[in-house]
């Protein structure tokens, strides 16, 4: 059990790659036709016998990427192949497992692990025992009969696997599959899955697996892909070659950890140098999806011990219980805001960010709006025209057109959510959600 | 773990062995499957225009005639739900298709149902020359359109909103289109649809008793049935004759209600996704009998096997052509051509339309059905007003206290099922003894039997308002028009507003058959445009009778515009719960 895969799969390296995907790019059409890429390029080998993790900062497309191989959706240039075989639609020998387990809640578990061998054609008799099989090893036996519905979430989760387990698989696709689960339970399931794996009781070949926990990622993964965005590309790979099972206390752990932290933060064509001023950003920037009441939260933590204005990230995670997904926005915002700078895996507060901390309450909204009106272009530009409107109102509708030149619509909404809400909280303008109107109204 | 999956897995299985709940269900099925034979006999049977159908006012003779009604209500039924699933899945299969059909069904849904009978029933006659079986069919027709268009909408709704996730591990799972379709798309759409048929049935009541007794070119016909029944008795003012039709219309909707809807809402509940939703816990009585009866297995068993052949033909076909992956890319020019079609054979309807009108109606004519319109839209909206003062208040009432609820929920439901048609005759006896004003006091038949639906979602509203909502009001001390006007009128608004809806539709519909009633020989009108199309149908009249629907049409269609769409825009956006 604790020889590393590697050694156990001696003919990894020297074969062909199962999947393969080259030159593979994602454009999304824009409403002025100009196209928007989410995908820049990417070139991906899966070998056999190697656990693949993708992590990257929400809107680095890693999803798409994932869905690409899957054949779910079309690549715009460049292409997917299986074992030498285009992926153009899903094909057999690849099964994914989503986040949010997509069971369907009118069949049985037996049902719902049926389902993919009822389509290939399997036989009643062969299906029942190949699904009771499957079942069986993830440790699912004795609720057969009941509806998802019934189930908690890990073990709806591991009808998601069993699912996918049942037709055989040579890659097993995984997109963020623990991220909806409670810690105590992703554990579980990711080291049975693991042991699964290592004790070979499972035909599949290779894993590819999107995650948004990064100890998740070292624990799981022989090789770890960072996604960069707008676009999404390749950042950097990180090979992962410890020995199995792994520690996450152990140095070598936390070093890994550390390294992924820091590629996370450092934004290539930004310098991130301590002392670095933030550089200008533009108006279609994908603001980070970060609410000003954790920011001032988050700027209160850092004055305090033990991290007095400096911690490491990993470290501030685990203390104030940040996910990746929360966390990195919020250190995202304070840097653009100029309240904080990134280094190595660290922040550390600016002289800005120290000035905010310790103001009273009353007077942090003037500071707040300060660093806004500065920093962030697109809710000066907003202040902007409303004082050049002679009624001082203006329609959202009007931002968002802007918006969409640079972002998707579904972003360039929440892009904008993210604006009003700093908008608000600073007291730069309101804005009337019944009419969707910005305006100058009550200062 | 051996011991449970020892089963015998090919041979007879065992959960398909007869046992004693088969008792129960075996005669209940093959006694439905003897009569409905003998009403499809009955239905055949031959029948020239001219011939008298003789209706008798034996109160023993009610069984069979409730018996010939149910099973028309059945035939349409069945029509609707293969119309629903085959138009809906066009409409949401097919970019092109669902241009034109959607559109379509809205306009469908605002048609009056009684002013399709008049115009379907001639065609009818002369599909089936010298058969009964072509007025029967025209019958069947016009509840049909009673029922068909909410389902199909439903459906269609479920179908463009099947969750992303599921449809992407049907893909990656290699479920076919046809496998996709059965497995997950009308699954999904299962609730809904249930739910709207179940409403469909309930307004279908309605309209079976008024369309057994069908004009045609000045005759009429009555098919048995309750409604002819009724209508005879109608004819000679025998009320005796009416309560003992009240009666057994009880009678069969609460058995449709028993054997048919409880059921199948309570199995409906599987086909939804989230854990909460299912707080009735307690399974109908027949839901049970099916469930465990074997008999039902082997049915569905059957209907598997049957799904399951039908999709291996298809692969069969598709792989002998040669299965084709890639979507074909979308082509703009062919989408403009269509859209240039379509607006060509608008015009031409368009055009032909008022050909036809404007060469039997004057201008004065046409401008005159618009007043009576009017007058018919005023009165609804009255009684809309009306219904709402009187059933706000109550249903609140009722909704803040669950466990009275629990119990008027289902009367309610069944209040609304109960046709007002037949009590219509009550009220000319009414405004005779008392010399009432017709104009105004037959106004209130119109929403006799749809009122019901206003007081039904007010309650579902009141009782959905969470207990930490109700708390925190008392504990601000929120009281009396501030507790009204803060609390709770905007948390049943958007119960209120469904409500609303299906009062008016249904209020218009009925505004044909209740601003003329009939008792013995004495005949009150009230005047609008649905006593317009009334009398103009008694008379065969085409263009007339077309004016009345399409000005009908325009009203419902620019309520539902201008009012009622804004409202539920403003219910969706602003006052939800959740």
């Amino acid at each position: 059990m604790a020889d590393t895969l590697v050694s156990e799969r001696p003919e990894a390296a020297a074969q062909a790659p199962l999947l393969r995907a080259a030159g593979v790019c994602k454009t999304y059409r824009t409403p002025d036709h100009t196209g928007r890429l989410v995908l820049d390029r990417l070139d991906f080998a899966l070998r056999d016998g190697e656990i693949v993790a993708i992590l990257g900062k929400s809107g680095s497309g890693k999803s798409t990427f994932l869905r690409i191989l899957a054949g779910l959706i079309p690549a715009s240039e460049g292409q997917v192949a299986y074992r030498g075989a285009a992926v153009r639609s899903p094909v057999q020998g690849l099964s994914m497992v989503f986040q949010s387990f997509a069971l369907f809640p009118w069949l049985t578990v037996l049902g719902n692990v049926e389902l993919g061998l009822e389509a290939q054609g399997v036989s009643a008799a062969e299906r029942r025992k190949r699904a009771v099989d499957a079942i069986d090893i993830i440790g699912l036996d004795g609720f057969e009969s009941a509806y998802p519905k019934e189930l908690s979430g890990g073990m709806r989760q591991r009808v998601g696997f069993a699912r996918a387990l049942v037709v055989n698989p040579d890659i097993l696709l995984l997109d963020e599959p623990f991220s909806a689960l409670d810690v105590l339970t992703a554990e579980t399931l990711r080291n049975d899955l693991l042991d699964l794996w290592t004790e070979r009781r499972i035909p599949t070949k290779g894993i590819v697996m999107v995650s948004h926990n990064i100890e998740e990622a070292v624990e799981m993964a022989d090789r770890i892909l960072i996604f960069g965005s707008d676009p999404g590309r390749i950042n950097a790979e990180i090979p992962v070659s410890l020995p199995r099972p792994r520690d996450w206390d152990a140095p070598a752990f936390r070093q890994i950890v550390d390294t992924v932290y820091t590629i996370l933060t450092t934004v290539p064509g930004r310098d991130n140098r301590r002392g670095a001023k933030p550089e200008p950003i533009g108006l279609g920037y994908r603001l980070p999806d970060a609410a000003a009441q954790p920011l001032s939260t988050v700027i209160e933590r850092l004055t305090e011990a033990p991290y007095n204005g400096r911690a490491d990230l990993p470290h501030l995670a685990d203390e104030e219980n940040l996910d990746v997904d929360d966390l990195f926005p919020l250190i995202d915002a304070l840097h653009l805001l100029g309240f904080a700078n990134v280094s190595g895996g660290d922040i550390e507060l600016t002289a800005a960010g120290r000035h905010f901390a310790d103001a009273e309450m009353l007077d942090r909204k003037p500071i707040f709006a300060e660093a806004v009106m500065k920093h962030i272009p697109l809710a000066a530009h907003i202040r902007r025209v409303l004082d050049e409107r002679p009624g001082h109102r203006a329609p959202a509708a009007r931002f968002l057109r802007e918006l969409e030149d640079h972002l998707s619509e579904e972003e360039a909404q929440r892009v904008l959510d993210t604006v009003i809400g700093w908008g608000r909280y600073a007291e730069i303008f309101a804005y009337d959600d019944d009419d969707e109107a910005f305006s100058l109204e009550n200062f | 773990m051996e011991q449970r999956w020892g089963l015998p897995l090919v041979a007879w299985p065992s959960r398909l062995r007869p046992n004693y709940w088969d008792l129960i269900a075996l005669p209940l099925v093959l006694g439905a499957i003897a009569l409905v034979a003998w009403g499809g006999l009955a239905m055949t049977a031959r029948y020239h225009v001219g011939d008298a159908l003789p209706i008798s006012l034996d109160p023993w003779r009610l069984p069979e005639y409730a018996l010939r009604t149910v099973l028309r209500m059945a035939a349409a039924l069945v029509a609707s739900l293969v119309f629903s699933l085959v138009y809906a899945a066009v409409a949401a299969k097919n970019r092109q298709a669902e241009k034109i059909l959607i559109p379509v069904l809205d306009i469908l849904q605002s048609v009056p149902i009684l002013g399709f009978l008049s115009i379907a029933v001639t065609g009818f006659i002369a599909l089936f020359p010298g058969r009964l079986l072509g007025v029967e069919c025209a019958a069947i027709f016009a509840i049909f359109t009673s029922q068909a268009w909410n389902m199909t909408f439903s459906l269609y709704q479920s179908l463009r909103t099947v969750p992303a996730d599921l449809i992407e591990a049907a893909r990656m799972y290699h479920l076919s289109p046809w496998q996709r379709f059965w497995r997950l798309e009308v699954p999904h759409g299962i609730p809904a649809l249930i739910w709207n048929m179940m409403m469909s049935v309930s307004g279908g009541w309605f309209f079976v008793v008024a369309s057994e007794a069908i004009t045609v070119s000045g005759q009429t016909i009555m098919l048995p049935g309750i409604g002819s029944y009724i209508a005879t008795a109608i004819n000679a003012s025998d009320l005796r004759a009416i309560f003992y039709a009240v009666g057994i219309m009880l009678v069969v909707i609460l058995l449709y209600d028993q054997l048919l809807f409880r059921p199948l809402l309570a199995w409906s509940q599987k086909f939804k996704g989230d854990p909460g939703a299912d707080e009735d816990n307690v399974r109908p009585w027949f839901l049970l009998v099916m469930q465990r009866a074997r008999f039902f297995d082997l049915v569905q068993s059957g209907g598997l096997a049957l799904n399951r052949s039908i999709d291996g033909m298809l692969a069969a076909l598709t792989r002998s052509r040669g299965h084709r992956v890639e979507r074909a890319a979308p082509r703009p020019w062919l989408d403009r051509l269509f859209d240039l079609v379509l607006l060509a054979l608008a015009a031409a309807a368009a055009a032909w339309l008022a050909h036809f009108v404007s060469a039997a109606l004057s201008l004065s004519e046409i401008g005159w059905a618009f007043v009576l319109g009017a007058i018919t839209a005023l009165r609804v909206l009255v009684l809309i007003a009306l219904a709402s003062l009187i059933w706000v208040p109550i249903g609140v009432w009722i909704g803040l206290r669950p466990r009275m609820a629990d119990r008027v929920q289902p009367i309610v439901q069944f209040l609304a099922a109960f046709p007002a048609n037949l009590f219509f005759p009550l009220a000319v006896v009414l405004i005779l003894h008392f010399r009432l004003n017709s104009e105004i006091w037959l106004s209130p038949l119109m929403i006799l039997g749809t009122q019901w639906y206003i007081a039904f979602n007010v309650i579902g509203g009141a009782v959905s308002l969470p207990d930490e909502l109700k708390l925190a009001a008392t504990n601000l001390g929120v009281r009396r028009w501030l507790w009204w006007r803060r609390i709770m009128l905007p948390a049943i608004f958007p119960a209120y507003v469904t409500g609303a809806v299906t009062a008016a539709g249904g209020s218009w519909n009925a505004s044909i058959v209740s601003e003329v009633v009939q008792w013995g020989d004495t005949r009150l009108h009230a005047t609008g445009i649905g006593a317009y199309i009334a009398r103009y149908t008694e008379d065969g009249d085409a263009a007339r009778i077309a004016l009345g629907i399409a000005v009908l049409c325009l009203y419902v269609l620019a309520f539902n515009r201008l009012l009622w769409r804004r409202l539920y825009n403003l219910a969706a956006e602003r006052l939800r719960l959740d």
